[in-house]
């Protein structure tokens, strides 16, 4: 293109061109001498805008924007798996080694490793007929995730010639299909993708199957389906990253990114450590050899922050699409709705709500929308559940991101404060989080778990909620004057907090528990409850039955027993059984 | 070429518009000469073809559109760094202003900093020993660490830093530095901070960067920046250990708010710019450790929270970029407790990879989370007593008022000169938490408890 765009105006990470130009709408482009990474945001006859995802210190007018005729977009192949990037797909690694340990500007180095050799197989040979999704090729990305090779979704046709198997670079030839018109394509093992777009699927299906993560309080109480979307609202120090860090440690997908979205360095230098130390216990492998992470810290450009996002989802389609199971961790989709509030700012559009954009939601809606359960254009079936971070202002959950996320995510789990301050971890709210999965998810659990599981849910649930009607009495008058059967559904509701709400991550046993445990953990709790039940119709003060230690003894249950070990739960049964015996003579 | 622009078009608030500028670059310095002689410091903070807008630091008093002559410099805000600045003291812009000249430079930084490669920091573990029990044992201070004092007007936050400072550095070698910045503070403040420094005996190992109450309001916004950078270049370059106190983070931010409402832009939660949390970022995010380095940079920033408002955007957004906080409570320090730290919303998110054994002790992680859930009942029982009375309170109740009380009087209240050390801590500790019934101790396994639980003792 001859045209010559240069800067007329710059203003922050916002940068104009003046006069009509040819660049189209979210084009992405090279801005200066020094090649920074921008976006056009907004075209008018005398303005193009475009906001630049890198510091614009020293860019001058006049010098020149360059056009690359396409939107932003990531490039998918093998080698993304163990490696952490900005928000723009740049590897990190690969940037200290051109600029050191602080990130300068303008560092061009590729998404993939072009120079590393992977042991590809083909899987097409000349004459198939391929269409969009279809797999032409595969390589062991890491010891546990196989890489397939994708026909880009748009493309289909005839195999005409065929690589044989062996050692391939990112960018060499594997594959040419001639389409329908005649045209050659030459097929490498990476493509491109503009972020903003999501990739096609041939359907969504119901999600009907949950996203295991072994933590208690979400397991059992407040479930996630694979494909669904949950939000994590907390103030600061709730725990909301904590949580995050262990769902993405433990959850069963088959491949995790985690998007540091605005967040702190050393937060990211931690999971990118711990990942690599942690074994996974179903494949045995490190951690990192399943998850992506994305660091975009809070001292990192905004715009390249709204960005960061979309790359993540884009990367989690492409191994949707190869018919794995994903999970995309934000933390926090507050600091991407910030990013937005201030490069709008910045474009002086009128502000809505506490000055976010009035596109807020419909941004908001359209990336949780990405996530769900499909089937994918060849056939496989795959998933992509979201679970976002929402860090409210003030702690104050009736503010815009937190209020707008609720309306698009069906589970919601509540950080809260005073748990927090009690170091109840993880701090999820059992009276105000909720999940609208579990109806869809009841037959797999009885199917998978145990017939009983969801009946044991629900006396779990009402007996919190019988609690918690009754600490407002108690906060009132004391907890002195409840009848015994009252001061027991107290008890009870302690062991259930303490015993069975409360995690702890740092325990090796307690960081990550299987459903079995789970259930059999209620079934004790609710055993005992039962026995006591009884115990106090007769008439027995509730001080005898507690002085014989059987609450406290379930409380440390999580600990004494070992996860592979669930018979144990059998002798506690028998021991409550033989404790309270004597008051049912 | 110097290009001088005589005159101006246009004075707004702190900022100044020129016209016909070519060639200028964004953030870049400038210089504005006034006729009488003077000259004051400005930085181009937007650019319309040849229209820029300059932020200048001094304020505009005493300009017209036709007194000043305007001259590009070519380059971002600089300083001049070299080993001699220990033990010197600067102005809010970096400037010398202890009378004792220019410093010979070794080299020069732009102050705005680049941020720093995640991949190529060190996550933090090894922990400071500050010798106060509230800090130590609730809300450990990592080295590489960012850690606020949330204060209110008036509480003792300044004695608490300067008794961190003086405790966490005693013992230390020749490679530990402080850098000192003040944004907007009075004098007797600064100058308490300084003859702590001189009375600790460590004033040639102190940078300090003053911007007073009374110095140019837009200045502010350099200053945490030209010490940072001073930080920066000391720990990574020189392999110092350094420990920077930025004070009070409040006066940045309201300066930051004059800044952006004289430039018209769109306001956020009270007044204050939609980019106050990235701009705190890109201060706080300044401290860390850095693979292939010898030093680190921890930062311990003072906040006094508007009428103690914690959901205040500034502790709001400040809490949201920092890996913890201490928070200073009032009741406290009206009960003559000091330090006055509110141990319940008190936090070191880097405290759980720094304790436990090999670092502090193997029933630091035990005694910390034990002491939270226990004062945490405190705070419920004293709500029925305050409904009730304390009389008509059940057995355990009494018991939890008690440890309350004692654990406050004992374990947060210490003596300004107290240096106590991390075992003396944690046995204090469990010596509280043994007037507690030991099926209260429900966060702390039995092995433990058999060690450490001592009932007889209270």
């Amino acid at each position: 293109m001859a045209e010559n765009n240069v800067i007329f105006g710059i203003n922050g990470p916002v940068v104009t061109v003046q006069g009509p130009t040819s660049l189209r709408m979210k084009e992405m482009v090279h801005v200066g001498e020094q090649r920074l990474v921008g976006e056009v945001i907004g075209v008018t006859k005398a303005f193009t805008t475009i906001q630049v995802y890198e510091e614009t210190t020293g860019l001058r007018p006049g010098e020149p924007v360059y056009s690359t005729g396409g939107p932003m977009s990531v490039t998918l192949g093998p080698g993304i798996i163990t490696n952490i990037f900005d928000g723009i797909e740049r590897p990190l690694s690969a940037i200290e080694q051109v600029s050191g340990a602080f990130i300068s500007r303008g560092a061009s180095v590729s998404p993939l490793d072009e120079e590393k050799k992977w042991d590809v197989t083909l899987v097409a040979k000349v004459g198939d007929r391929l269409k969009g999704g279809d797999i032409y090729a595969t390589c062991p990305e890491t010891p546990i995730i196989t890489h397939k090779m994708m026909v880009p979704p748009e493309m289909s046709g005839e195999v005409v010639a065929c690589a044989p198997n062996g050692q391939y670079r990112v960018n060499d030839t594997i594959l040419k299909l001639r389409d329908d018109r005649g045209t050659v394509h030459e097929l490498t093992l990476c493509q491109r993708w503009p972020i903003r777009q999501p990739r096609p699927v041939s359907e969504r299906l119901p999600a009907t199957r949950p996203l295991v993560t072994g933590q208690r309080v979400i397991d059992t109480m407040f479930p996630i389906a694979k494909g669904g979307a949950a939000a994590i609202p907390g103030g600061f120090g709730t725990g909301k990253t904590m949580t995050q860090h262990q769902l993405a440690k433990w959850c069963d997908a088959d491949i995790i990114i985690y998007v540091g979205c605005g967040e702190r360095g050393n937060e990211m230098t931690q999971a990118l450590t711990e990942f690599s130390e942690l074994i996974d216990p179903k494949s045995g492998r490190p951690l990192t050899d399943r998850t992506i992470l994305i660091a975009n810290t809070s001292n990192m450009p905004v715009a390249a922050r709204e960005a960061s996002i979309y790359t993540g989802i884009t990367l989690a389609e492409y191994y949707r699409d190869m018919g794995y199971h994903t999970a995309l961790m934000a933390d926090s989709t507050s600091r991407w709705a910030e990013a937005l509030r201030e490069i709008s700012g910045r474009l002086e559009e009128m502000p809505g709500d506490e000055g976010f954009p009035a596109y807020l939601p419909s941004r908001l809606s359209e990336f949780y929308e990405r996530a769900g359960y499909v089937r994918t254009l060849n056939q496989q079936e795959g998933s992509i559940s979201v679970i976002g971070a929402v860090s409210p202002q003030g702690s104050d959950f009736s503010e815009p991101v937190t209020q707008n996320t609720k309306r698009f995510t069906r589970c919601f789990w509540a950080l809260d404060k005073s748990l927090a301050y009690e170091r109840h971890y993880p701090a999820i709210n059992w009276n105000t989080s909720y999940s609208e999965y579990i109806g869809d998810l009841s037959a797999w659990y009885a199917e998978n778990v145990g017939e009983n599981f969801m009946k044991y849910r629900e006396e779990i649930s009402a007996l919190l909620v019988e609690e918690n009607s009754l600490m407002e009495i108690v906060k009132l008058i004391g907890s002195d004057v409840l009848p015994d059967d009252q001061k027991l559904i107290i008890e009870i509701a302690r062991v259930i907090r303490v015993g069975f709400l409360q995690q702890n991550a740092f325990h090796q046993d307690d960081t990550f528990v299987p459903m079995l445990k789970q259930m059999r953990m209620m079934e004790v709790i609710l055993h005992l409850y039962h026995r006591c039940q009884k115990v106090v119709a007769r008439q027995v003060p509730i001080s005898k039955i507690i002085a014989l230690g059987l609450f406290d003894k379930l409380v440390k249950m999580k600990y004494d027993i070992p996860n592979d070990r669930p018979e144990l739960f059998d002798g506690y049964l028998r021991e409550i059984d033989e404790k309270l015996a004597p008051f049912l003579k | 070429m110097i290009l001088e622009h005589i005159g101006l078009n246009e004075i707004n608030g702190s900022l100044v518009v020129l016209d016909g500028v070519k060639g200028a670059s964004n953030e870049e310095m400038v210089e504005l000469r006034l006729d009488n002689g003077t000259s004051r410091v400005g930085r181009i903070v937007k650019i319309d073809g040849e229209r820029v807008v300059i932020q200048v630091f001094e304020g505009t008093n005493d300009l017209s559109l036709v007194n000043t002559r305007t001259r590009l410099t070519g380059r971002p805000m600089q300083i001049a760094l070299s080993p001699e600045i220990l033990g010197r003291v600067f102005d809010g812009l970096g400037r010398p202003i202890d009378g004792m000249g220019e410093v010979y430079p070794e080299c020069y930084r732009d102050v705005n900093g680049e941020p720093i490669n995640p991949v190529s920091r060190i996550y933090p573990r090894n922990y400071i020993n500050t010798g106060i029990s509230s800090i130590d044992a609730l809300a450990t201070l990592i080295r590489g660490q960012k850690l606020p004092i949330f204060s209110g007007s008036g509480m003792k936050h300044n004695e608490l830093a300067v008794q961190i400072v003086r405790q966490a550095s005693v013992g230390d070698d020749e490679d530990f530095a402080i850098v000192f910045a003040a944004m907007g503070v009075k004098n007797d403040v600064a100058e308490y901070f300084r003859s702590s420094f001189e009375e600790a005996d460590v004033m040639d190992r102190v940078v300090m960067f003053l911007n007073l109450s009374n110095d140019p309001v837009i200045e502010r916004i350099l200053t945490p920046k030209c010490a940072l950078t001073a930080a920066e270049y000391l720990a990574f370059e020189k392999n110092m250990n350094i420990l920077v106190i930025l004070t009070d983070m409040t006066s940045y931010c309201e300066a930051l708010r004059e800044f952006s409402s004289s430039k018209g832009e769109i306001p956020g939660r009270k007044g204050f710019p939609g980019y106050l949390y990235s701009d705190l970022a890109a201060l706080y995010e300044r401290a860390g450790i850095v693979k292939g380095k010898k030093g680190s940079v921890t930062q311990i920033p003072i906040l006094t929270m508007p009428n103690d408002d914690i959901t205040h955007p500034i502790p709001d957004l400040t809490g949201y970029i920092t890996e913890g906080q201490i928070v200073l409570d009032r009741e406290l320090d009206s009960k003559g407790i000091y330090p006055p730290v509110s141990v319940l919303p008190s936090l070191s998110r880097l405290m759980k990879d720094g304790i436990g054994a090999g670092y502090t002790r193997d029933d630091h992680n035990a005694v910390s989370t034990q002491l939270f859930a226990s004062y945490a009942k405190v705070q419920d029982a004293k709500a029925l007593a305050s409904v009730i009375g304390e009389d008509e309170l059940s057995e355990s109740d009494k018991k939890l008022m008690e440890f309350g009380r004692e654990f406050e009087r004992r374990f947060i209240n210490q003596g300004y000169d107290e240096n106590r050390s991390i075992e003396q801590t944690l046995d204090l500790g469990w010596e509280l938490l043994s007037m507690l019934d030991r099926s209260e101790l429900d966060r702390v396994d039995d092995a433990m408890l058999d060690q450490h639980y001592r009932p007889q003792k209270s």
